[in-house]
């Protein structure tokens, strides 16, 4: 293994942050921003399931015929979503509200799939955990960091608290559909001025 | 006849899969550059959605229901959706290969495009007839075609324009996307 185990936990922070680096998983980056603490028990619950799928995906991966193993990969991812929509179901409803149909959709995120495949399918535990971890922050960060800007500019407000006083209009196209695309069009524009591959 | 219609303009203009409800990005942004693609893909998603939609109102009213097994939707729907996405695949290779020759593919991209998941499981939250649940997964579905169609139309033509660098492709692709969104965002309220 070239690569040591810390460096495959950094890569997710940047180098291939999603949605950013590796475009996929849009729909909840899109959809779940409105607000930052949204965003992030997005993140959070698709770090969860990224991490455990990654886990028990790499320690079967000897075991698992080739043949069928994307439903196999289906069917693990399937059954982590289904814990975590149970989990915040009991333990954070409001946020389960607010999530609404996005919870259960994570079993189709490409993110989780893609890692699946590109990754825990070949590697061994220790490194697909910290893969799993990896690019679960970076794409907690990624949510927040979206959320952010969208629930400072669309609502003035930022975690509830309000940012700009009473006076401020808010601009409220931001927290629209329209204003959702805009806004992750223009920072992944800013991320490419910031650096190139 | 009328709450049908209705519920079909509302799925397919107002609430519009990709660019008001926010589901099935990764193929709308994946196979808009080239028209042709485009196409195909919305055809394969009308096709499977139709399919997926009806099944799975099946599964939960008739199976997960009366079992009392509602905590396994998601666990079950996407293997409903992957079986038939494979039932599919063979079905046509065998008997349509003209049409699977166009499909062929796209269809295992739709296992995991949440559009297909996500209106099985509006289906179920928004509760829904089995007649209303047929109508709205072909509406939705039709939707899906109607955007990505037009969006593959603006990324045409965005190829001859001279876009800024760190805005090229998928940037680009997201901005053109919001004001296409913008646009469908005007249909707000008619409804």
């Amino acid at each position: 293994m070239a690569k040591s185990i810390t460096q495959e936990f950094v890569k997710g922070l940047w180098e291939e942050i999603p949605p950013f680096r590796l475009v996929l998983g849009l729909c909840p980056t899109l959809a779940v921003t409105k607000t930052v603490q949204d965003g992030i028990g997005m993140g959070v619950a698709t770090t969860f399931v990224l991490v455990c799928s990654n886990v028990l995906i790499s320690a079967l991966r000897n075991v698992i015929p080739s043949k069928v193993r994307i439903a196999a990969f289906i069917i693990i991812i399937a059954t982590f979503v289904t814990v975590v929509e149970l989990l915040m179901q009991a333990f954070t409803y409001p946020l389960f509200l607010s999530l609404g149909i996005f919870i259960p959709l994570i079993v189709v995120n490409c993110i989780v799939l893609g890692r699946a495949e590109a990754f825990a399918s070949k590697n061994a535990i220790t490194y697909s955990l910290a893969d799993g971890l990896g690019i679960g922050v970076g794409f907690t960060l990624a949510l927040a960091a979206l959320g952010s800007v969208r629930e400072v500019i669309g609502s003035g407000t930022f975690w509830g608290a309000s940012v700009f006083g009473p006076s401020f209009q808010p601009f409220s196209f931001m927290i629209e559909a329209p204003g959702a695309f805009v806004c992750l069009g223009l920072m992944l524009c800013i991320m490419n001025l910031m650096g190139k591959k | 006849m009328g709450d049908y219609i209705v519920l079909a303009i509302s799925c397919i203009l107002v609430n519009n899969i990709l660019l008001a409800q926010y589901l099935g990005n990764c193929p709308f942004l994946g196979t808009s550059k080239k028209m042709e693609t485009a196409v195909g893909m919305a055809m394969a998603v009308i096709f499977v959605l139709v399919l997926a939609g009806v099944i799975t109102w099946l599964a939960e009213a008739f199976i997960l229901k009366p079992f009392k097994m509602e905590y396994l939707r998601t666990l079950s729907f996407i293997l409903v959706i992957a079986a038939l996405v494979q039932f599919v695949e063979m079905f046509l290779k065998k008997s349509i290969p003209a049409l699977y020759a166009g499909l062929g593919i796209f269809l295992p991209l739709i296992t995991t495009n949440c559009a297909v998941m996500g209106v099985c499981l509006i289906n179920i939250k928004e509760e829904y007839t089995f007649m209303q649940a047929l109508v709205a997964s072909f509406a939705y579905a039709v939707g899906f075609g109607l955007a990505l169609i037009l969006f593959a139309g603006v990324r045409e033509r965005i190829l001859l324009a001279r876009v800024p660098n760190p805005l090229q492709d998928t940037s680009i692709g997201l901005v053109t996307a919001g004001m296409l969104s913008l646009a469908f965002f005007a249909f707000k309220g008619m409804v």
